[in-house]
């Protein structure tokens, strides 16, 4: 077991989250208001975290580098949350959920986490719907689900396109609550630049308010980091542009380790590259698979007649289409999991069937979906006989109540009619499973610190399902780290206030100050953005939907000198102590400089393929997954050494004992 | 294209702000808007100058970060867009576009085009929310059926960004149409009447606090509106107003 202790309870399966609750210590009420929490990020598990935390009674400081908590970038979660309600009566159970989602993430997540994570989904419903959280219903007033990749029941909960917006505006109501009885003190538009460590135990942050330019130090008990995931390491992602993981950067600088950093979720269904000056990815919802149809021609003459503009898609009949992901994985068809759709496609691409201009793009069609949901309604109106306009115009409208905003956004975007022309997709960077280490009760290897949230290692193995990551989100920072917390606290009633001018924070504070002053110091030859974009295609191209042992090494060292390189000559115009988006981004760039390289090292010393990681000396002859369980059934927590080359690999290995592990199989 | 860009520099909240004009060359139809002042940016830090700052985060649409007064409109010319999904194939070669910062009294300007929001937020804090405990013990959620009309009604206007593009738009710089969508969200659901009263007393008096004008029913708010909230949202408040004031 080496140093990681997971703390996972002893006793059956479903009953040691209820067990670990009924056994750990408690604060009572009277001591909370003696204790200060700083919650870091204020989407859906900061913002939950952060409001439950004052409902019980602490002080809580929470902090976000955006305008408003309301931005954090959960908002922006398209197609749903998944949770084990069987309200659809097709078989579903949090054992179901629980083995979907193991499953789902190729046998490297921690059973007991994703168990607690099942059950705990239930009462996210409950509790959202008692916020007032506008979900889709039926005529009946009961409320809706839809179904997501690699599951076979209906368990997703969702509010149109924008299930991310209207969770993430339940959370911020609910910190707005408690920002009222003055429990919550929000810090907007201010960024975590340090962790501060006293007497071994996380004890503040060193913030920079972005307005000002002023350094600040903030004292706590504990700190909770909620700061979403790295995928920005890769420039282009469907990340909002301001997502970094400077946070959980500098919390794995002063000790925490950082778990699997190559599990990396890249999405299939994504509106493909337009152009050099591109800034960032747009998503079209995982819930578009549920009608769309992915294909590319089954000639690679019509793609190449496609890719010349000399024939349109809505030209190729039926059986001049190749459905790849129904011929392939006739179980599943289109909704298989993402690593495997978005793997499919880059198969078409590369060997030459793509139908875009630069022929990385495949066809999402609703062209039949239309016709079916059109010649429904027309039955359920009444219509006798209706004409294929009448259907195609009810199939249209349909379709338009389930995904009307994400048709326009695509529109919008691409400036093509996806209702009457098949949508382009192509994969693109979305989400990362792996993060912080954390034990059962959310803290990393640093006492006093907590992770919760896509910043957290611990749910999705190597490949997460959709509609999971805000139910991981609300679950955390709802349900579980509010109480585990209270166990570690309850050592600290007598403590009393921290001092946030002990020697700890003044060094703090020099640190971060003695950091930015060298990066405005830099020799001026490039800007900031220069050097993300030569990152991220290094990413993408050596660390990307297809990696190998040469392409790895060589990344780490280009990476390694990318960064050198950075810090000798980024050029950041502006002034230190005043608003400078330049140097906001310098110093999330900086860090993603060595996240990249650990990235990549990990991804060099897990000699398997695992879900959304793919290796390609380890794959089946039918080109799926090939995973090692004897040789890496465990996560990767790496220790911070200095330089990401130094970094030391610690073992936490998994064990299943109520799922057999089994090559996954959509077929 | 090239375009001629005349756009708001201002170095900090105590300085006064002036136009600037600037070249740009070789922006293409794909471009975002934002996009295109990066492009700007890109040249003016290689030219040692201070790139132009704004806010902006998700660029899909949905955060409502992004703002922008573009030709004397919110988000520009386009409808049901803001401005990181505003696409320069709506502008031409040649053409001149003016860029501000959204314009109110209670929206200060911070730097360049950025402004300070956050009075919507006391306006939230102020009632914008069911006092529901959020630790999970609350009744199975198919206990509350809700007429499906009335659930969307309430979603639709759930679906407001608070951008601030209707006080932008506004002549009196009115925050009714933001105010309303939230009052409105909570007064068509069974969960949000139990407050009702204080919640529309409390949210309209903080409202007038932070400096917003009054609504005249001129309607720009919702042809400027990205995401199409109803002014139906403001005549609800009206009624739940008045309704809260006679029962006050």
């Amino acid at each position: 077991m080496g140093v990681l202790d997971s703390k996972v309870p002893s006793g059956p399966l479903a009953e040691k989250w209820t067990k670990h609750k009924n056994e750990i210590n408690l604060v009572n009420p009277a001591n909370k208001r003696l204790i200060d929490i700083i919650v870091v990020g204020t989407g859906l598990a900061g913002g939950a975290a952060a409001a439950t935390l004052a409902e019980l009674g602490y002080n809580v400081k929470t902090f976000c580098y955006q305008d408003s908590p309301r931005r954090a970038h959960s908002i922006a979660a398209q197609g749903g949350i998944n949770a084990a309600k069987n309200y659809q009566g097709d078989g579903d159970s949090p054992y179901r959920l629980f083995y979907d989602t193991v499953k789902g993430g190729d046998y490297r997540s921690r059973e007991a986490n994703v168990y607690r994570l099942a059950e705990e989904s239930v009462n996210i419903i409950d509790q959202c719907v008692a916020q007032g959280v506008p979900f889709a219903r039926e005529y009946g007033g009961l409320l809706d689900n839809r179904s997501f990749g690699g599951v076979l029941v209906s368990r997703t909960f969702y509010a149109k396109g924008q299930t991310g917006q209207q969770l993430l505006l339940g959370a911020y109501s609910a910190m707005n609550r408690q920002i009222n009885r003055g429990k919550i003190t929000p810090y907007n538009r201010h960024e975590m630049m340090d962790l501060v460590l006293v007497d071994g135990k996380a004890r503040g942050i060193i913030a920079r308010n972005l307005v000002t330019g002023e350094i600040e130090r903030h004292a706590a008990h504990a700190v909770v980091l909620a700061t979403g995931g790295y995928g920005n390491v890769f420039f282009l992602s469907t990340n909002a542009m301001g997502s970094n993981v400077m946070a959980a950067w500098r919390a794995h600088r002063k000790g925490a380790f950082f778990a699997n950093p190559c599990f990396t979720q890249i999405h299939p269904t994504c509106i493909p590259v337009s152009g050099d000056h591109q800034s960032k990815l747009t998503l079209m919802s995982e819930s578009l698979r549920n009608d769309g149809r992915i294909w590319v021609p089954k000639r690679k003459e019509d793609a190449e007649a496609i890719r010349a503009g000399k024939l349109k898609p809505t030209q190729l009949g039926e059986e001049e289409r190749d459905y790849y992901l129904e011929r392939r994985y006739p179980a599943f068809g289109n909704l298989v999991p993402r690593d495997v759709a978005s793997r499919a496609a880059k198969e078409r691409c590369d060997a030459g069937y793509g139908v875009n201009k630069t022929g990385e793009a495949v066809y999402l069609d609703f062209a039949a979906a239309i016709q079916r949901y059109g010649k429904e309604k027309a039955l359920t109106s009444g219509l006798k006989n209706p004409d294929a306009a009448t259907i195609t115009k009810l199939g249209e409208e349909v379709i338009e109540n389930k995904y009307g905003n994400l048709f326009q956004m695509y529109e919008k975007i691409v400036d093509e009619n996806p209702y009457k022309t098949p949508m382009m997709i192509y994969p693109a960077v979305h989400y990362t499973m792996g993060g912080l280490w954390v034990d059962y009760n959310l803290m990393t290897t640093i006492p006093g610190c907590y992770s919760a949230g896509e910043a957290n290692f611990s749910d999705h193995g190597a490949n997460r399902l959709g509609a999971s990551a805000l139910m991981q989100g609300l679950a955390d920072g709802y349900f579980v780290l509010p109480y585990t917390i209270g166990d570690y606290l309850s050592d600290d009633i007598r403590t009393g206030p921290i001092s946030p001018d002990t020697d700890e924070f003044v060094k703090a504070e020099e640190e971060v100050k003695a950091r930015l002053e060298k990066l405005m110091s830099g020799n001026g030859l490039h800007s900031v953005d220069h050097y993300h974009k030569k990152l991220g295609k290094i990413m993408w191209n050596k660390c990307g939907m297809a990696r190998n042992e040469k392409d790895l090494k060589s990344a780490i060292k280009e990476i390694s000198e990318l960064r050198k390189d950075f810090w000798e000559n980024v050029k950041i115009p502006g002034e230190i102590n005043a608003k400078n988006q330049e140097l906001e981004k310098a110093g999330r760039v900086a860090d993603f400089l060595e996240l990249g390289e650990l990235f990549a090292k990990d991804a060099l010393t897990r000699n398997e393929s695992c879900g959304g990681h793919f290796r390609e000396e380890y794959q089946t002859e039918e080109g799926e997954a090939l995973r090692d369980d004897k040789n890496f059934t465990f996560v990767s927590a790496w220790e911070y050494k200095g330089e990401p080359k130094d970094a030391v690999l610690h073992k936490e290995e998994l064990k299943y004992e109520n799922i057999e592990l089994k090559t996954r199989s959509y077929k | 294209m090239k375009l001629f860009l005349k756009i708001w520099r201002q170095k900090s909240a105590q300085d006064n702000g002036s136009m600037k004009d600037y070249t740009l060359d070789g922006v293409e139809g794909d471009m975002s808007f934002l996009e295109m002042l990066d492009v700007l940016n890109e040249e003016l830090i290689s030219k040692g100058e201070e790139p132009v700052e704004f806010d902006h985060d998700c660029r899909e649409g949905i955060c409502g970060m992004c703002s922008l007064q573009i030709n004397g409109e919110p988000h520009g010319p386009d409808r049901l867009v803001t401005t990181c999904q505003l696409h320069m194939r709506k502008f031409n070669d040649g053409d001149t576009i003016v860029i501000e910062p959204f314009r109110a009294k209670a929206f200060p300007v911070i730097k360049d085009l950025v402004v300070d929001r956050s009075a919507f937020d006391r306006i939230q804090q102020a009632g914008g929310y069911v006092s529901v405990n959020t630790s999970g013990n609350t009744i199975d959620a198919n206990a509350i059926p809700i007429e499906k009309e009335k659930a969307d009604d309430a979603f639709n206007a759930a679906t407001c960004i608070g951008c601030g593009a209707c006080v932008a738009a506004c002549k009196n710089a009115s925050a009714m149409l933001f105010t309303s969508a939230k009052v409105s969200q909570y007064a068509l659901l069974p969960q949000g009447r139990v407050e009702a009263t204080d919640r529309v007393l409390n949210m309209v008096k903080q409202m007038d606090l932070e400096g917003f004008g009054n609504c005249t029913n001129t309607g720009a708010c919702e042809v400027e509106c990205p995401k199409g909230i109803s002014l139906e949202n403001i005549a609800r408040l009206n009624r739940e107003y008045l309704a809260a004031s006679i029962k006050g």
